[in-house]
């Protein structure tokens, strides 16, 4: 190329690429991935209406009998006041001088409880539970605070019906008042 | 305007006495020294790293061996050493650009090894097609860069407490850092799979030991979000999110999910854990705020703070630290020596950019009496810092994350330097 068709070429090349400044020129390189979206492990988060859930079931006793070896050494045999979060107890506490959030008086959903356990407990050992044994935790903690009863069977279908007791105790702050504190002096 | 805050401050040194002290700057102009012969016998008492040959080059450079001290701050869960977070050493730091190696930490469950090779991202639910990237495509995505601080919604929680806490001021208030992070607008990769128009939240999720997952909206997404892949140049540290993270400017740290492998477009949020029972405020009324994600304007006076003390006077000290506002760009810091009675513009360094630290500076000349410095940030929007009086009055006292209010040391007759509570 002689040097004024080069410049030429230069020319238009930059002309071409600045009239579609608003969407940067870029070759799309994404990968289809339908399947890989339908597998499992894809698909860890569970909605509050229990799309996501795993099939299993448990109830309270099995529970408890897993917590102690599982869960116990740093919740605490009765699920409160040791080195984890707390998780059982303090119902109705929430609006009182010491309030304590625990699952069982914070959490709103049942479903982010599960959800929870299986992705990231044991903490030293996340995902070495199976589906009956999260079920069966799930049913020993909330039967601890009467919210569901000892022989309640936990299972896909009936933890999304779970109501927990601060189900409305949440005031959402985006996006209408995402500016409640504003002081001027 | 420009103007005025700088014939404040020179009134504010007069009226302090600095005077006397500017004046006091004489030269002994006499021969110069390079005219003089230097004696062999002296050459000896010259510094041993102009004698002989330094060190050699390094592939990585590290700080001076004297500068062991300035380090993060862990605190961790003692039965999960990966639980905890690390805390960036304000105090011991200058300018506005944190080092990576002391980017503030918060770890669910320690930091994963990733082979980036064997790493994806894939979006899916509410788009057109469901992709899956590799990060060596990412890598030949058009990038931008954009300097911002993270924060994490628990940073300074210590000021809910009833006593002031004893500690450096970044060991209290740097769950805080600011890096330039370069990567990819994540909108590219929305639009690239294609948004349904249902869409409304985006689910997070990181392949870390705790498989992070969270709620954020997709408009925040679409707005400035990046799919980092650099911080200050180099590709991500691993306790950065190595090989990609969300970097949402002005929004709160757990929005920023580090080793990030999914992005799934949904009509409503989730409700996980973390945005739940987590990174939400209870109310005086037993309510809890939630998704609660801009990290409102504060300020933080670096020096001189806790741990340091002042050693001698009357003087001139530098009173110097950091502000930033998720909303936009601080406009102004003023700074208070009697405890908020009268305060002073300080001078904001250059470039100030939005959601960015900004540093301030003010000097200040201190003869020995007792005061209690502080510094109060406002932002474009018009918002100013808070007193922790206000704070509390509008949100109670458990509300454990978002606590922005003036932070205030108390300077003692002797030089000394505690945290106290405002008045």
């Amino acid at each position: 190329m002689s040097m004024v068709s080069k410049l030429l070429f230069l020319i238009i090349s930059l002309s071409v690429y600045s009239s579609s400044y608003a969407e940067p020129d870029y070759q799309p390189l994404g990968n289809p991935a339908a399947e890989l979206s339908e597998s499992p492990q894809w698909n860890l988060s569970i909605s509050t209406d229990g799309q996501g859930l795993p099939v299993g079931q448990g109830i309270a006793s099995q529970g408890a009998k897993i917590f102690a070896i599982q869960c116990a050494g740093c919740h605490g045999p009765a699920g409160i006041g040791a080195s984890a979060e707390p998780l059982m107890g303090e119902v109705g506490s929430l609006a009182s001088e010491y309030p304590e959030k625990t699952v069982n008086s914070y959490w709103p959903y049942a479903s982010s409880l599960f959800d929870y356990i299986r992705r990231a407990m044991p903490i030293n050992a996340p995902f070495s539970l199976t589906a009956d044994e999260v079920y069966a935790l799930c049913a020993y903690i909330l039967n601890s605070d009467g919210i569901i009863s000892a022989d309640f069977e936990l299972n896909e279908q009936t933890l999304p019906q779970v109501t927990m007791p601060n189900r409305d105790g949440f005031i959402a702050i985006y996006p209408d008042n995402h500016s409640l504190l504003r002081t001027h002096k | 305007m420009a103007s005025k805050p700088r014939n404040e401050r020179r009134q504010f040194l007069q009226k302090a006495g600095l005077g006397a002290a500017l004046t006091g700057i004489a030269s002994t102009l006499s021969t110069p020294i390079w005219a003089k012969t230097i004696p062999q016998e002296l050459t000896a008492t010259l510094p041993a790293g102009m004698r002989q040959p330094g060190s050699e080059f390094s592939n990585y450079g590290q700080p001076s061996t004297h500068e062991q001290g300035v380090i993060r701050w862990i605190s961790a869960n003692s039965a999960a050493s990966g639980n905890g977070v690390s805390w960036t050493p304000l105090h011991d730091l200058q300018g506005t650009i944190t080092p990576n190696g002391l980017h503030y930490e918060r770890h669910h469950n320690g930091v994963p090894a990733i082979d980036p090779a064997q790493h994806q991202l894939l979006i899916d639910g509410l788009v057109n097609q469901p992709l899956s990237f590799d990060i060596k495509s990412l890598l030949r995505y058009p990038m931008q860069s954009r300097t911002c601080f993270i924060e994490c919604g628990g940073n300074s929680n210590s000021g809910w407490r009833t006593n002031p806490i004893q500690t450096q001021a970044g060991y209290a208030h740097g769950l805080v850092s600011n890096s330039e992070w370069t990567g990819i607008p994540v909108k590219l990769l929305l639009q690239e799979a294609g948004i349904k128009p249902e869409a409304k939240w985006v689910i997070a999720e990181g392949a870390d030991g705790a498989s992070l997952n969270i709620s954020m909206p997709l408009e925040k997404l679409m707005d400035d979000a990046l799919l980092a892949l650099y911080q200050n140049g180099e590709r991500l540290r691993p306790e950065n999110g190595y090989p990609l993270r969300l970097v949402l400017p002005g929004w709160e740290g757990i929005l920023n999910v580090k080793w990030l492998r999914q992005l799934r477009l949904t009509d409503q949020p989730l409700m996980s854990r973390d945005e739940t029972a987590q990174y939400t405020e209870l109310q005086t009324d037993g309510k809890a705020r939630q998704f609660t994600f801009l990290m409102e304007a504060k300020s933080l006076i670096t020096s001189p703070s806790l741990g340091m003390m002042l050693p001698d006077n009357p003087a001139t000290y530098q009173v110097t630290g950091l502000a930033w506002s998720g909303r936009g760009k601080i406009t102004r810091v003023e700074v208070s020596a009697d405890g908020g009675e009268t305060w002073l513009d300080a001078e904001l360094q250059g470039p100030i950019l939005a959601k960015a630290f900004t540093r301030f500076n003010l000097p200040w000349h201190w003869q020995g009496e007792y005061a209690i410095l502080q510094s109060r940030a406002t932002d474009e929007t018009g918002y100013v810092q808070p007193t922790r009086e206000t704070l509390l009055d509008n949100r109670g006292k458990h509300g454990f994350f978002h606590y922005n209010a003036i932070v205030s040391w108390e300077i003692t007759e002797e030089g000394d330097i505690n945290h106290v509570y405002g008045f």
